[in-house]
């Protein structure tokens, strides 16, 4: 249980670690909060060369609103967002979100792009920034570019950053007052990787649905938003029976992944139940 | 005023709360890393292991001299099997050591384990009991046909007549998910070579070190005089660290063979895969019923699955002949049929995890006790009433003698305080409302302390069970007890310190206790099977009973006074019926530095006792409350009681520690951990994020509540209570699910129940309700 070994550098400035990939990506991991990549190493299923540690550089863990979103830095921690961190529905979400999230100590080091970054099915995080559409800004020593959710995640342990590329900051679009979210987790033990879970935004106006956002995690190689079933909620009033024929649809429409903890046939009654839960706490 | 009963904070916490607590890896420092490399296979033919050169790698080939593990019963039906220290020719369990490497440190070490390439010739591996016993499956052991290692069959003439004359047949299939005990501590060693004596020093977390360095020295050997074994602060054992492991030979070989210090210390996956497993268990039983109730007669075929290897001392019978000997538990069986099989596979071997087959048997019946009641329309304490055990001593079918307990009693206790027929008002308004609660309960009898006749009945080899203490006030007054049993969390020295305060007239705080190091404590057994509280506070009492008549012979004389007016309380000698006394330390001073004034004692104050008991039984009654997430499958314990009879209390917090941990295991055991192998053998649960015990968040506050029912069967009063939790918790829950599911007509028959077994449980009854 101990790493194979290797080289470990610090960099002191965002040129610095951008520089740092440049020369040694191909076979070195960037180090955030290290809590997927550590157990990884320690397993000796990762195996980097050299691991560039980011903590050095304080001036990536911040948390600013701008204009019409959240921009998020790379070494904010998961327990930054204990409390609500922006005015309007978004802070509480995300306050009722990162409860999910592992452990208390645990929460003290993992970090929001870590999480996106490394591309856990189970991220708690990657359903966020996949259904409410996050823009992540990827930067290298030759250049930057946006790049939204739906493009990011290509897959377990798999994102558009490359190599020698930082996932610098994730911005998340503010949500204005008349958005209302649920979310509904379903693990074996307090704490653990979801077996399933749903997000659900809607935004309502005299008793109906002007828009939606709904997304399950923990179901499938990636987070997956619904776009089909939002458009199936926007203009109807928020009732039981919409709601039911939702989750009905959303269990029919994944082809959920299977592991010793869930099989399909379970994972799809658990889409189907948190999905109609989220929704109900959203509408409540 | 007597120590005896009070809830005394615990004497070994002070160092393991501040963070002082020595163990194996504490003593790690200099010595040189061991790793074991070991198979990525669960069956094959060893064609060749490619070593690097120059570098310290040992494989079987290396180890000359050294036997094999073989433990014995004396049984027909047993087949000893040997367990070599790496594997030979063959490798028979995924896990299973190959090779050994040696160097300066872990991480070095696990680099150069990752340089050992074994050519192995896989084979078709057997994982499970239906395959092992299926027609013409192939041996694991090649002379063990039928891959069955031992095999008990009873079945009292009166068997056919009581299920003839049954109105009742309860059929029950039962299967319990294999587990690991789990200590927070793995195994681990640290072996010290002596170059001046050329003895080895081995530390080791461990249950029974004497045990240990028998066994040791019988497959190295070597003169047990060549060995001493140590075991430090221990983190927890739970019977995974009672067995001789292949591990511990190979670090004294490599102590000896290197002239070095060696350090040996597990991880979790280590532990996982190629410690101890225990509980997978498949039980057919079948009950037969009369119109009131009356269990007439109970009919077993019980399996076990016991892995590659047979484990020693106990050997692979320990869970087979345990099921064999105490299905029926609480109840009176009047016709008793069991068959039980230790079923060999290519799997970890399996030894004892606190509470052996118990569990499972306390799932069967009172499983059985629920069936029945709702089949025959009896309310289910009602049939329990009529069946459970009420005058002693008892005999059960099995020949087990029960001492005086309180079955019918702490069943009472559990029903009051869980307030039975509120609840029963209180569910079914959750049931309108959607909302499935349920309740359950499970009576059961934990036999405790059992010496020497009960294990030689097993037909074991090697037979435990008496303890030696020895037990000495020193010239200044305080006391030394050294004790064979090895105490590793639960306190014992407290526990025993109170006991002998009694005796002595000393405080708690002047009495040392030592354990667990060959060179300074008596032959004894360890720590296992619910006995210490029983066997080493039964000779410690008798031991410091024999310093205390010593005691009082010598201030006797210093104070003209009879010996039989002497007593000792409060740290002083008395005579009684007058204002006449000595300080304790003083005539212990005079007992060891004046002893010519004391011609009858003789010198000084130490005195050894033995003690060996038949055994005792405690009782207890759990009772739960669940709520089940149908749509989940998810449970949640919203009140868990225990009404417990462990004889006379010796430290009620002590006692109340126990039950809590024992709890939190059986709730493990029926919702939470299985070890999980796929179909090649290849253990999938290797880590704490797929094997999973419970947290604080799974495990509810425990309500308890003592019966102390006292019997003779031990001179202490005291009965054991080390496993009782963890065998009566997993049927509360699952009689509770069950109970609470019962809308659906669901029967659970597996464990642990988990979300996603229950929510298939409900998908086919809501199939089958829709036709």
């Amino acid at each position: 249980m101990k790493p194979a070994s290797f080289d470990y550098i610090r960099p002191g400035s965002r040129a610095e670690i951008l520089a740092a990939l440049a020369a040694h990506g191909d076979d070195g991991k960037i180090l955030a909060g290290g809590q997927s990549l550590v157990a990884a190493m320690n397993f000796r299923l990762a195996r980097p060369e050299v691991l560039i540690d980011i903590n050095g550089t304080k001036d990536l863990d911040y948390l600013q609103p701008s204009g019409d979103s959240l921009a998020i830095g790379a070494l904010t921690r998961h327990a930054a967002f204990h409390k609500p961190v922006v005015d309007g529905p978004l802070g509480p979400l995300l306050a009722k979100v990162v409860r999910n999230i592992a452990h208390y100590p645990i929460r003290q080091r993992g970090t929001f792009t870590g999480s996106l970054a490394h591309a856990d099915p189970a991220s708690e995080w990657c359903l966020v920034a996949t259904t409410l559409d996050a823009e992540m800004l990827i930067v290298n020593a030759e250049g930057e570019r946006r790049c939204r959710a739906g493009d990011f995640f290509k897959g377990t342990f798999t994102t558009a950053v490359g190599a020698q590329d930082l996932l610098a900051e994730v911005r998340l679009p503010l949500l204005d007052d008349g958005w209302r979210s649920g979310f509904y987790e379903f693990s074996r033990r307090a704490g653990d990787f979801a077996l399933a879970m749903s997000l659900a935004a809607l935004k309502l106006e005299n008793g109906r649905i002007t828009e939606a956002r709904l997304g399950v995690g923990g179901v499938a190689d990636r987070a997956i938003r619904l776009h089909a079933l939002e458009n199936e909620l926007a203009g109807k009033a928020p009732s039981r029976e919409l709601f039911e024929d939702v989750a009905a649809s959303a269990k029919a429409a994944i082809k959920p992944s299977e592991d010793i903890h869930a099989s399909a046939d379970y994972r799809r009654d658990l889409i189907r139940t948190v999905v109609l839960r989220a929704l109900t706490e959203a509408a409540a | 005023m007597s120590w005896i009963g009070r809830s005394l904070p615990r004497l070994e916490d002070p160092s393991l709360l501040m963070g002082r607590g020595r163990y194996v890896a504490d003593l790690a420092r200099g010595a040189a890393s061991v790793k074991f490399v070991r198979s990525p296979v669960a069956a094959g033919r060893i064609l060749s292991i490619d070593v690097p050169d120059g570098e310290l790698v040992f494989t079987a080939a290396d180890l000359d001299g050294v036997k094999p593990i073989c433990p014995i019963l004396h049984r027909p039906d047993y087949i000893a099997v040997e367990q070599p220290i790496l594997a030979k020719d063959r490798v028979m369990f995924c896990g299973q050591a190959l090779a050994v490497v040696v160097a300066e440190d872990q991480g070095l070490a696990e680099d150069l384990a990752e340089e050992v390439y074994a050519d192995i010739d896989a084979e078709d591996a057997i994982v499970d009991m239906e395959a092992a016993l299926a027609e013409g499956a192939v041996a694991v052991h090649a002379h063990a046909p039928g891959n069955v290692l031992v095999e008990g069959v009873l079945r009292s003439p009166g068997l056919d007549a009581a299920f003839a004359d049954a109105a009742e047949i309860v059929t029950l299939d039962l299967r319990s998910g294999r587990q690991s005990a789990m200590p927070l501590e793995g195994r681990g060693g640290v072996a010290q070579y002596d170059r001046i004596s050329g003895r080895v020093t081995l530390y080791a977390s461990v249950q029974m070190p004497h045990m240990l360095r028998t066994g040791l020295a019988d497959v190295l050997q070597i003169p047990e005089a060549d060995l001493r074994v140590v075991a430090p602060d221990v983190g927890g054992g739970f019977g995974q660290k009672m067995s001789l492991f292949p591990e511990y030979v190979a670090l004294v070989w490599l102590a000896r063979k290197l002239e070095r210090d060696v350090a040996w210390i597990e991880d979790r996956r280590e532990n996982f895969l190629a410690s101890s497993h225990s509980r997978d268990q498949s039980f057919h039983v079948r009950g037969a019923f009369a119109k009131d109730g009356t269990l007439l007669g109970i009919d077993a075929d019980l399996k076990s699955n016991v892995g590659a290897f047979s484990c020693y001392p106990v050997t692979c019978g320990v869970e087979p002949l345990m099921a064999l000997a105490e299905l029926p538990g609480p109840y009176k069986v009047p016709e008793y049929g069991v068959r039980s099989r230790g079923v060999t596979t290519n799997t970890g071997m399996m030894a004892p995890y606190r509470g052996v087959s118990r569990p499972m048997l306390t799932l069967t019946m009172e499983r059985m006790m629920d069936v029945a009641a709702r089949r025959l329309g009896i309310d289910p304490i009602e049939i329990r009433r009529r069946n459970l055990i009420d005058s002693f001593p008892h005999r059960s079918p099995t020949g087990l003698v029960y001492d005086e307990g309180s079955y019918k009693e702490a069943m009472d206790r559990a029903v009051a305080a869980i307030d039975l027929t509120g609840f029963r008002a209180r569910q079914k308004e959750a049931r309108a409302a959607g909302r499935y609660l349920g309740i359950g309960f499970s009576v059961f009898s934990e036999r405790t302390g059992y010496g020497t006749p009960a294990y030689a009945a097993r037909g074991m080899n090697i037979v435990p069970g008496y303890e030696i203490v020895s037990c000495a006030m020193d010239p200044s007054g305080f006391v030394e007890a050294r004790i064979g049993s090895s105490p590793h969390g639960q306190g014992l020295k407290t526990a025993l310190a109170q006991l002998i305060a009694d005796e002595l007239g000393v405080e708690p705080g002047k009495i040392k206790v030592f354990s667990g190091d060959t060179d300074a404590t008596p032959y004894g057994w360890g720590t296992f099977a619910s006995r210490s509280m029983v066997i080493a506070g039964g000779a410690c009492k008798l031991a410091a009973g024999k310093v205390a008549t010593r005691l009082r012979s010598v201030a006797a004389v210093m104070m003209q006074a009879s010996e039989d007016h002497i007593v000792l309380e409060d740290g002083l000698a008395r005579v009684t019926g007058t204002n006449q006394s000595l300080p304790i330390p003083e005539v212990a001073r005079a007992a060891y530095h004046q002893s010519h004034r004391f011609p009858q004692s003789g010198p000084g104050l130490i005195e050894n006792a033995t003690y060996d008991p038949g055994g005792t039984f405690s009782n207890a009654c759990h009772a739960c409350i669940v709520e089940v997430d149908i749509e989940t499958g998810g449970v949640k314990i919203e009140r868990f009681i225990v009404a417990e009879d462990a004889g006379l209390l010796i430290n009620p917090m002590i006692v109340d520690g126990q039950i809590h941990g024992g709890v939190a295991q059986g709730i493990a055991n029926a919702l939470f951990e299985e070890l999980i192998y796929d179909e090649t053998g290849n253990l999938l649960t290797v880590s704490l994020a797929d094997y999973l015990p419970p947290t604080m968040a799974e495990v509810p506050t425990i309500e308890i509540e003592h019966l102390e029912t006292v019997s003779d069967a031990t001179i202490t009063k005291a009965k054991g209570v080390g496993e009782g939790g963890a065998i009566g918790a997993p049927a509360a829950i699952i009689n509770a699910m069950v109970d609470a599911l019962s809308p659906f007509g669901i029967e659970i028959v597996r464990m642990p129940a988990t979300p996603q077994y229950i929510r298939k449980l409900i998908r086919e009854a809501e199939r089958d309700a829709h036709g």
